[in-house]
């Protein structure tokens, strides 16, 4: 589907937002490295494309559900990058509160309804969503992103089955990034033409340029013109390639810097960038200085992660529970008493989250010896 | 009070809910045109209509996660999982995203979802249609656990798990659907979490029972002063978190004895469980360890006469408070 370039001003806020995801992301993998964040970190480098031309297909009342490799989602969808960087950092500003790190951004003023570590879980959760805004008498639409591994889950049949017999308003994406994890697409799904994926269960397809953030844009746009319109589900499949590893603990055996070099040929950045100044919509010097504008934005964000505190030991037991006044009992079995936990408590957390002086940890300069090319 | 079985007490609470709180939906396996496996929801589709009583597809993980989404943007689902051993296929979304969305999104999102399910062994049904699992559902923080026994219990207790906002697992018994009891007809008398029901009085032993063991327990009580004059007192937690301790420790301070009746598995059980809680917090208080009746540590078996012996009667229990009062030997009860 050829997709034409939006208002001016609009073209510039979309180069801007996949510039800030791409350098947002980079900063993450280095504050990784230095151990500022720990878990896992799953980046979404080579993929901006797919998160701005899909999220932008959206109005502010329409939900976006997301995985765990989901910073750029949370930014796509405004929530400050100080905050989704203080949640890297496991800080009580982090979007989530220091709860859910990378893997589990969430903002719900602004309908971004999170990221979810279980490959597959958020399926059914986003049929839930639409299902609310359905029998509310809305026309809302939730765009529910995965990938291409997910797609071999049991939630993916059971979910678009159920969608589809239901008529619920989701559009399913596919993010065909070409692996689950290190196996190649044609060695974990039989079908891999994905976007037929759903055509047995109800649910037509469609597919999209995932390097192309106009082509992704005008997709989606129909997608969830079809589905807020015919309230009907329907599944894109969209093409695309990450640059880095899975996770930053990735050494990347199961691919060919040759290959990885072939497809940054089409990154999606500079793609855009140079369509813009071909179009005249900006200038080389704009184009620059979207690029500081957003390396600046990003030095505020982990600023600002460094000064947010750790959550308080205290807060341990929070918001496990909504707890009623009207309820006895005990919810929770607290094995220690908050004061004996206190010191422990604080010791693990300096631990774990080491310090900037801090070393590497030996599986991280594993993986940066591999294959990161920390760029 | 009208007299009614414990299955229409609970289709009177979802029905009255239904009419309360436009919010409620009902989804599950045959539960609209069916009426329901256990006839739980009969009439409700009639009642309240497709769009509020859902029959879904045989899909359990992706029930319970539609509950979960349309729970986060504010409706309140009812999910019935047609017994709780197809729960298992739905672990996923109950523990890794109804109990823990609260939590792992910093209070953001709250869950108000309550699954429905009946448990139980009995009627031959073999390894994979028997389980008792409300350990399993227990161990998690983040849901909320109710094992209502009596029939004023269900519909009191389904009206406060559709009402709370956290995930709630309900846990019925299939033996107990057609159990009559008295139930207040106030649609507003509810029975709230966290508030055990003394079954009965008793100074010589605690017996703590769960779920429909808090019946047999019963029996085996009146069994325990009609023939050897010990007194028990019967406690049924009703919920399992929140848990009522208090009331159990209160129980025991005065018996100095406990045992508790489950039909799950004896590792890691509710017994377990309560075991270590009372020992923890009133060890002085107890003249004998806490003993435990719990269903063998084995797969159910088919045979009748197999199935029988591996879960608790009422003579285990009997035997089993006899010998922590030191009135007769104690045998292999446990396990």
């Amino acid at each position: 589907m050829p997709g034409s370039l939006p208002e001016p001003d609009a073209a510039r806020e979309w180069l801007a937002t996949m510039t800030l995801i791409r350098r947002f992301e980079e900063r993450a993998g280095e504050m990784y490295a230095r151990a500022k964040i720990g878990g896992f970190l799953h980046l979404s480098i080579g993929e901006e494309a797919t998160i701005v031309g899909s999220a932008r297909a959206l109005r502010e009342d329409d939900y976006l559900i997301s995985t765990y490799r989901s910073h750029g989602h949370a930014l796509v969808r405004g929530t400050p990058p100080e905050n989704v960087m203080a949640e890297l950092f496991g800080r009580v500003d982090g979007c989530s509160h220091g709860r859910g790190g990378s893997m589990h951004m969430f903002d719900l003023a602004r309908r971004f309804m999170g990221g979810y570590g279980i490959v597959g879980g958020n399926l059914p959760i986003a049929a839930g969503i639409a299902l609310a805004s359905d029998l509310k008498g809305t026309d809302e639409v939730t765009l529910c992103t995965f990938g291409d591994g997910a797609s071999n889950q049991g939630t993916f049949g059971e979910t678009l089955n159920l969608a589809a017999l239901w008529k619920l308003p989701v559009v399913f994406m596919v993010t065909n990034n070409q692996f689950g994890m290190g196996t190649a697409l044609r060695r974990h799904s039989a079908v891999t033409d994905l976007q037929r994926k759903g055509e047995s269960l109800g649910v037509p397809g469609m597919r999209c340029d995932g390097m192309d953030v106009l082509d992704t844009h005008a997709v989606i746009s129909e997608a969830v013109r079809r589905v807020r319109e015919d309230r009907q589900p329907v599944l894109v499949e969209a093409i695309t390639y990450r640059f880095r590893g899975h996770s930053m603990a990735d050494p990347e055996e199961y691919r060919t810097k040759e290959e990885v070099a072939q497809w940054r040929t089409r990154d999606p950045i500079p793609a855009f960038g140079q369509l813009l100044m071909g179009e005249g919509v900006i200038d080389e010097e704009e184009f620059a200085r979207i690029d500081v504008d957003a390396i600046a934005r990003v030095d505020a964000a982990v600023a600002f992660a460094d000064r947010s505190p750790f959550p308080a030991p205290e807060s341990l037991y929070d918001d496990v529970y909504v707890l009623d006044d009207q309820v006895r009992g005990s919810y929770s079995v607290r094995t220690t008493s908050p004061e004996e936990a206190d010191p422990e408590l604080a010791a693990a957390s300096e631990t774990a989250q080491g310090d900037s002086s801090g070393e590497i940890p030996e599986q991280i300069t594993t993986a940066l010896q591999a294959g990161e090319d920390g760029s | 009070m009208a007299q009614m079985r414990y299955r229409e007490a609970l289709n009177q609470a979802l029905r009255e809910e239904l009419t309360r709180d436009e919010r409620v939906v009902l989804m599950g396996e045959d539960i609209g045109v069916f009426g329901g496996a256990f006839k739980v929801t009969e009439g409700l589709l009639e009642e309240f209509g497709e769009a509020r009583v859902r029959d879904t597809p045989i899909s359990e993980n992706t029930i319970v996660g539609v509950g979960v989404g349309s729970a986060m943007t504010g409706l309140r689902p009812v999910v019935e999982l047609m017994t709780i051993n197809f729960a298992l296929l739905a672990f996923d979304q109950i523990v890794n995203h109804a109990a823990h969305i609260h939590y792992m999104f910093g209070g953001q999102a709250r869950v108000p979802l309550v699954v429905r399910m009946p448990q139980g062994a009995g009627h031959q049904l073999g390894p994979t249609h028997s389980h008792c699992l409300e350990a399993l559902f227990l161990h998690v923080p983040g849901l909320l656990v109710a094992v209502p026994t009596t029939a004023a219990d269900a519909k009191g207790l389904l009206k406060t798990a559709i009402r709370d906002e956290n995930p709630v697992i309900f846990i019925e018994h299939e033996s107990l659907y057609g159990v009559r009891g008295e139930v207040p007809e106030d649609a507003e008398q509810l029975v709230g979490f966290g508030r055990a029901r003394t079954v009965r009085e008793g100074s010589d032993v605690t017996i703590v029972g769960i779920s429909r063991m808090a019946l047999t327990a019963e029996r085996a009580a009146k069994t325990l002063a009609e023939e050897r004059g010990v007194e028990a007192e019967v406690i049924d937690p009703r919920t399992l978190r929140p848990l009522d301790l208090d009331t159990i420790l209160a129980s025991v301070a005065k018996t100095n004895r406990c045992v508790v009746v489950e039909e799950g598995w004896p590792h890691g059980g509710v017994g377990a469980n309560l075991a270590a809680l009372i020992s923890e917090q009133a060890f002085d208080d107890l003249d004998a360890p806490v003993k435990r009746v719990t269903g063998a540590d084995v797969p159910m078996p088919y045979s009748k006469p197999l199935e029988d012996i591996a879960y608790p009667h009422e003579p285990q229990i009997v035997h089993a408070a006899l010998a922590i009062l030191g009135l007769e030997d104690s045998g292999g009860t446990a396990g």
